[in-house]
């Protein structure tokens, strides 16, 4: 039913598309490393060759109780449930920077367990809901 | 049955498209803006700030939708060699162009009061961008290029291109670690979205859409008229 140009064209498409596609891949997959927006707490601890002079970003939740602030800035645990990074910050926190919440921290490390940040950004997770529901939650 | 596709024909039917959407957008945009702004509660963390939520979502959703489409229509057309689908395609550029902009926008004023800044390099917000450039540059090439054979070509060609960028904008909260927040609204699964948060976002989401078709509706028909200066009897 189809003539030959129609046949000819399906196939030069389908065939630069695959191209594309196989193409695109191979960046993203040596891409691979630097595309991840932070680290967890588990992946710097795994790593061998890390950098101390680098800037890099550290991901995970704030764990519960951990935030110790004074007049000089902030310090608290960074955790992925298996690993923790302590953090140091001198400045102000967003909003929404809270125990139990997702946190990125930007900044420096000082060594595997010890983390020099210069900027905190709240990480929000995907969940809404009113204020009455979280306390109904709650009890 | 063919007189049915002369362009006069369209023309007067989607004008009676045009004149029904007209006629509910008023009323649905004012009734969706009231349960959006005044009755929906506020989040249980950010607060009011999540209310720009009901814009972005839908937008963002709209502008890979728009692209999608294109995608869809160019690769047919390449095929079958339809030219109504660009010209349909032509309409449908700058619509998707608006609304994924439009997505950035409110996304950045999202997130300065919540993560802390306007904008990052993360997977989700770099695709983003990608795809806005995409448009960018299809838009162009209808206006730089002027020899037909060649547009459809270059047209189709950057269309793929940027398909392979709608996968890699849905899928980057879950392939990569990024500061953008997983989806919230999954197919089959419940969904995260508290209910009464759900109703507003969908209303916003059919108002964004009856605003995008009033566009396209005059940039076709703007086209059309092209079409029959021309004087070409069928689409």
């Amino acid at each position: 039913m189809l003539t030959k140009k129609v046949k000819n064209r399906i196939i030069f498409l389908i065939a630069t598309i695959f191209i594309f596609i196989i193409s695109i891949f191979f960046v993203l997959k040596s891409l691979n490393e630097s595309i991840l927006y932070f680290h967890t707490p588990t992946e710097i601890n795994q790593k061998k060759n890390l950098s101390f002079e680098k800037k890099m970003r550290v991901g995970g939740m704030v764990k519960k109780k951990s935030i110790l602030s004074d007049s000089k800035g902030v310090q608290f645990i960074i955790t992925d449930l298996r690993n923790e990074i302590i953090v140091t910050y001198s400045g102000t926190v967003p909003n929404l920077f809270a125990e139990g919440k997702g946190v990125i921290a930007e900044g420096k490390l000082k060594d595997k367990k010890f983390f020099i940040a210069d900027k905190i950004l709240a990480k929000h997770d995907e969940n809404y809901m009113p204020p009455e529901m979280k306390t109904n939650l709650e009890n | 049955m063919f007189n049915f596709f002369s362009p006069t024909n369209i023309f007067l039917a989607l004008s009676k498209v045009q004149k029904f959407i007209n006629s509910i957008f008023f009323p649905i945009l004012i009734v969706s803006l009231v349960f959006a702004l005044i009755l929906s509660p506020a989040d249980h963390i950010q607060g009011d700030a999540m209310r720009i939520m009901y814009v972005h979502v839908p937008s963002a959703w709209l502008g890979l939708a728009c692209f999608s489409a294109i995608t869809v229509l160019s690769i047919s057309a390449f095929i079958f060699k339809i030219k109504n689908f660009f010209y349909i395609n032509k309409s449908l550029a700058p619509i998707g162009l608006f609304f994924t902009f439009l997505a950035i926008v409110t996304g950045s004023l999202w997130g300065e009061p919540t993560w802390g800044t306007w904008w990052v390099w993360d997977a989700r917000l770099t695709s983003m961008m990608v795809l806005m450039f995409f448009y960018i540059i299809y838009i162009l090439c209808f206006k730089l290029i002027k020899k037909e054979q060649l547009l459809l070509k270059i047209s189709s060609l950057i269309a793929i291109l940027g398909a392979i960028n709608l996968p890699i904008i849905k899928y980057s909260v879950d392939w990569w670690t990024t500061l953008h927040q997983p989806a919230s609204i999954k197919f089959g699964v419940s969904n995260s979205i508290h209910s009464s948060m759900m109703l507003p976002l969908l209303s916003m989401l059919l108002v964004l859409l009856l605003y995008g078709a009033l566009i396209f509706l005059m940039k076709y028909k703007t086209e059309i008229i092209r079409i029959k200066k021309k004087n070409i009897k069928r689409l």
